[in-house]
């Protein structure tokens, strides 16, 4: 396979993200290859920091295909989104043909109303196809923007082209790879939805975890690695938490910890680096000191009795 | 480029693999999801583009057509198990799809089977759920706190047309705090900031020789409105109007409703239905804890955790309709109402309650809850929406006589 080429099978696509450092579970493999092979959407849903808009980009990076990226917010309109009319050179055509005098008022309004005073936004940009092939499209964080643009973007992603008024309807070539995340903190509309490929993007096995860390954070010691994603994930499953860590807080984390140059969890550590996993005051407050202590107590003794850990050092430094 | 995996499909296998996502979308729709025939018609597509190994890739591969929510996902997850596994039909599809495909299998089973099983085990579920809750006999009704759980249905009486009518004229009056905000957006208007684009057009009319100014200002919205309502005994004989009152709302505005006696339930989907009965049936199928005791403490707990972040985004106003009376006396009611108080543009108080003279601020429930809410009034008769809406309007009324602290000073 070249580069630029989209992936044949559910194995070359997991293959793909692997070899540009996403860790992908199959299931995700099989889905972004669907939405590849058709040409539909993939609607992403999760929670923050499970690596959504991190497929995007690496798909970018391993395709070698230019990112366009549309950053959600309340309030986006069409001349933020899709193209805006530069206006004071379209001013000056004006002044420079009264100027010239007799030029007649269609001809003046084809000419500024032509292509050379459009300023292309993210959306009119995805639609171009360049000499890699079609962009990939990240919409990013749909929840925030309101439900009138939701509505603006099924043109979009139905038939993969925009309508100018003054200029008329422009069509992707060959339609982008696009990509949407959620957060979930407002529910999109059926009827986008039904336009997408759907995925829930979970929390990562503490398997594939720890594969993460072990790629993203190549400094730290293989039994700090370890020791940080059995505790998150002990965070996860077992504490009632208001906000469960991410992956990007597991990175967060085993990065600092590394910084500082611990090699395993030291109790009076965790809480001190709390912050870089937590980010809900009654949350640390939850969990530093004993708690914290405990936690890391008990995984110790669960990773000392699988006796598989590889590592053969002393456990307590 | 999707022709390559396609052609080696004979059109009777191609039928074979349809027939059965045909049948077990069937089953998914009996079993509540929501799938048309397009999804249907993709789903096939799918499963030929996707070129499958096993029977996880299948799953994946109608997961990604057939569900569309996170909370689908339980229901999907049973179906497929019962629908794929009766059948062995995986193994067969996965024979059909392979490149070598070897000699098929004689007949499919009919899926009628399938079909039986899953509303078997559906119902079977619903069995156990039944099963699980007692009928207990309700003894204390209003200004009382219970906190068993008694689960029962209720109905509601049929609304009349009258009512509706009436319903309605009073809503279009009604006036809530804060009413309009200004959202981001911005639409034409007389006067306000430049609107380059139209200006540019207005001027090309008269062929650019004068400049015609037009502008745009900031749109202004209804805020959303998220109502927690209580259905515990105390409260519920109110809820019907309270519910009549966020029917009629959401036909103009974004509502978000939840109801809450001893366990929180988001009847918002059920509040869309155009036809009021046809709403409130629908609300009292999805209730199981009418008229019981009250966990507000709990239902707040719930609600912040696992709603607030998708349910209060875009500043909307909150309407809390309780009587305050909570039995379970801890810190956790103050700090949940905090945390909700935080995260909204206002929170609004309706407390029945509040209409008889000698209300005093005493119940430590209320004391618990009053410093965080924003206002807090008092739902009068509560027999008709006309009154909630009177009620609830108070124009041109200083917003002092519904500040929380009053109350709280009163009793001190």
């Amino acid at each position: 396979m070249t580069s630029g080429e989209l992936p044949k099978s559910i194995e070359e696509t997991q293959g793909l993200l692997d070899s540009a450092g996403y860790v992908a579970d199959r299931s995700l493999a099989t889905v972004l290859h669907l939405a590849l092979r058709m040409g539909r959407p993939l609607f992403l849903e999760g929670e923050a920091g499970v690596g959504k808009t991190e497929i995007a980009k690496v798909l970018a990076a391993s395709l070698d295909r230019p990112l366009v990226r549309l950053q959600c917010y309340e309030g986006l309109d069409i001349s933020t989104a899709v193209y805006e009319w530069n206006y004071a050179a379209q001013m000056i055509e004006i002044r420079l043909a009264e100027a010239e005098g007799n030029v007649s008022r269609e001809a003046l309004a084809n000419s500024v109303f032509s292509q050379r005073f459009l300023i292309r936004r993210p959306v009119l940009q995805a639609l171009e196809t360049s000499s890699a092939g079609a962009p990939i499209f990240l919409i990013d964080e749909l929840d925030r923007s309101d439900e009138a643009f939701e509505a603006f973007l099924l043109e979009v992603l139905a038939d993969n082209q925009v309508t100018i008024p003054e200029l008329g309807t422009i069509k992707a070539g060959e339609p982008p790879i696009t990509i949407i995340t959620t957060n979930r903190t407002r529910e999109i509309h059926d009827a986008l939805k039904r336009r997408c490929l759907y995925h829930w993007l979970d929390y990562p096995t503490a398997e594939r975890e720890l594969e993460i860390v072990a790629r993203k954070v190549p400094g730290a010691a293989e039994q700090l690695a370890q020791e940080v994603v059995a505790f998150v994930q002990h965070l996860r499953n077992n504490e009632d938490l208001f906000k469960q860590p991410g992956v990007a807080e597991t990175l967060d984390w085993a990065t600092a910890l590394t910084e500082l140059n611990e090699v395993a969890l030291d109790p009076e550590m965790v809480t001190d680096t709390l912050g870089t996993l937590l980010k809900y005051q009654e949350d640390i407050d939850r969990i530093k000191g004993s708690r914290a202590h405990e936690i890391v107590e008990s995984l110790r003794q669960d990773l000392f009795a699988q006796g598989q850990s590889p590592q053969t050092g002393p456990l307590s430094r | 480029m999707n022709t390559g995996q396609d052609t080696h499909l004979s059109e009777a296998s191609r039928g074979k693999i349809t027939e059965n996502i045909v049948h077990f979308a069937r089953t998914l729709r009996k079993a509540g999801l929501p799938i048309g025939p397009a999804s249907v018609v993709e789903a096939v597509e799918a499963v030929v583009i996707s070129g499958l190994r096993n029977r996880d890739d299948l799953y994946w591969t109608l997961h990604a057509v057939f569900v569309n929510k996170h909370e689908q996902q339980p229901v999907f997850d049973e179906a497929f198990r019962i629908y794929w596994k009766t059948h062995g039909l995986v193994e067969k599809l996965l024979s059909i799809l392979s490149p070598v495909a070897p000699a098929g299998p004689k007949e499919p089973e009919k899926p009628k089977v399938g079909q039986t099983r899953l509303s078997q085990a559906f119902e079977t579920n619903r069995k156990r759920e039944a099963a699980e809750t007692r009928p207990q006999v309700e003894v204390d009704a209003r200004f009382t706190v219970s906190e068993r759980e008694v689960l029962q249905k209720k109905d509601f009486a049929q609304m009349t047309a009258t009512e509706i009518a009436q319903a309605r004229r009073a809503l279009q009056s009604i006036q809530l705090p804060l009413d309009k905000v200004a959202t981001r957006r911005l639409v034409p208007a007389g006067r306000g900031r430049i609107d380059p684009r139209r200006t540019l057009r207005a001027s090309l009319r008269a062929g650019g020789n004068v400049i015609d100014l037009r502008h745009r200002k900031r749109a202004e919205q209804h805020p959303p409105i998220v109502a927690l309502c209580d259905i515990s005994g105390s409260m519920s004989q109110y809820t019907r109007v309270l519910l009549h009152f966020l029917h009629a709302l959401s036909e103009k505005r974004r509502v978000q409703t939840f109801l809450f006696g001893t366990r929180l339930t988001n009847i918002t989907r059920d509040l869309t239905r155009k036809d009021p009965d046809e709403a409130f049936l629908l609300c009292t199928d999805s209730v199981a804890d009418w008229s019981g005791g009250t966990r507000i403490a709990h239902a707040l707990y719930e609600f912040n955790r696992k709603w607030s972040r998708r349910v209060l985004s875009g500043g909307p106003i909150v309407l809390f309709i309780s009587d305050g009376l909570e039995r379970q006396e801890d810190s956790m009611l103050e700090w949940e109402m905090d945390r909700l108080h935080r995260s909204c543009r206002r929170l609004v108080w309706l407390n029945p309650l509040l209409r008889f003279d000698q209300f005093e601020a005493k119940a430590r429930g209320i004391r618990a809850l009053l410093p965080h809410v924003d206002e807090f009034r008092p739902v009068h008769s509560l027999d008709a929406v006309a009154d909630l809406c009177i009620a609830l309007g108070d124009r041109g009324k200083s917003n002092r006589a519904h500040d929380p602290r009053q109350w709280l000073h009163r009793v001190a």
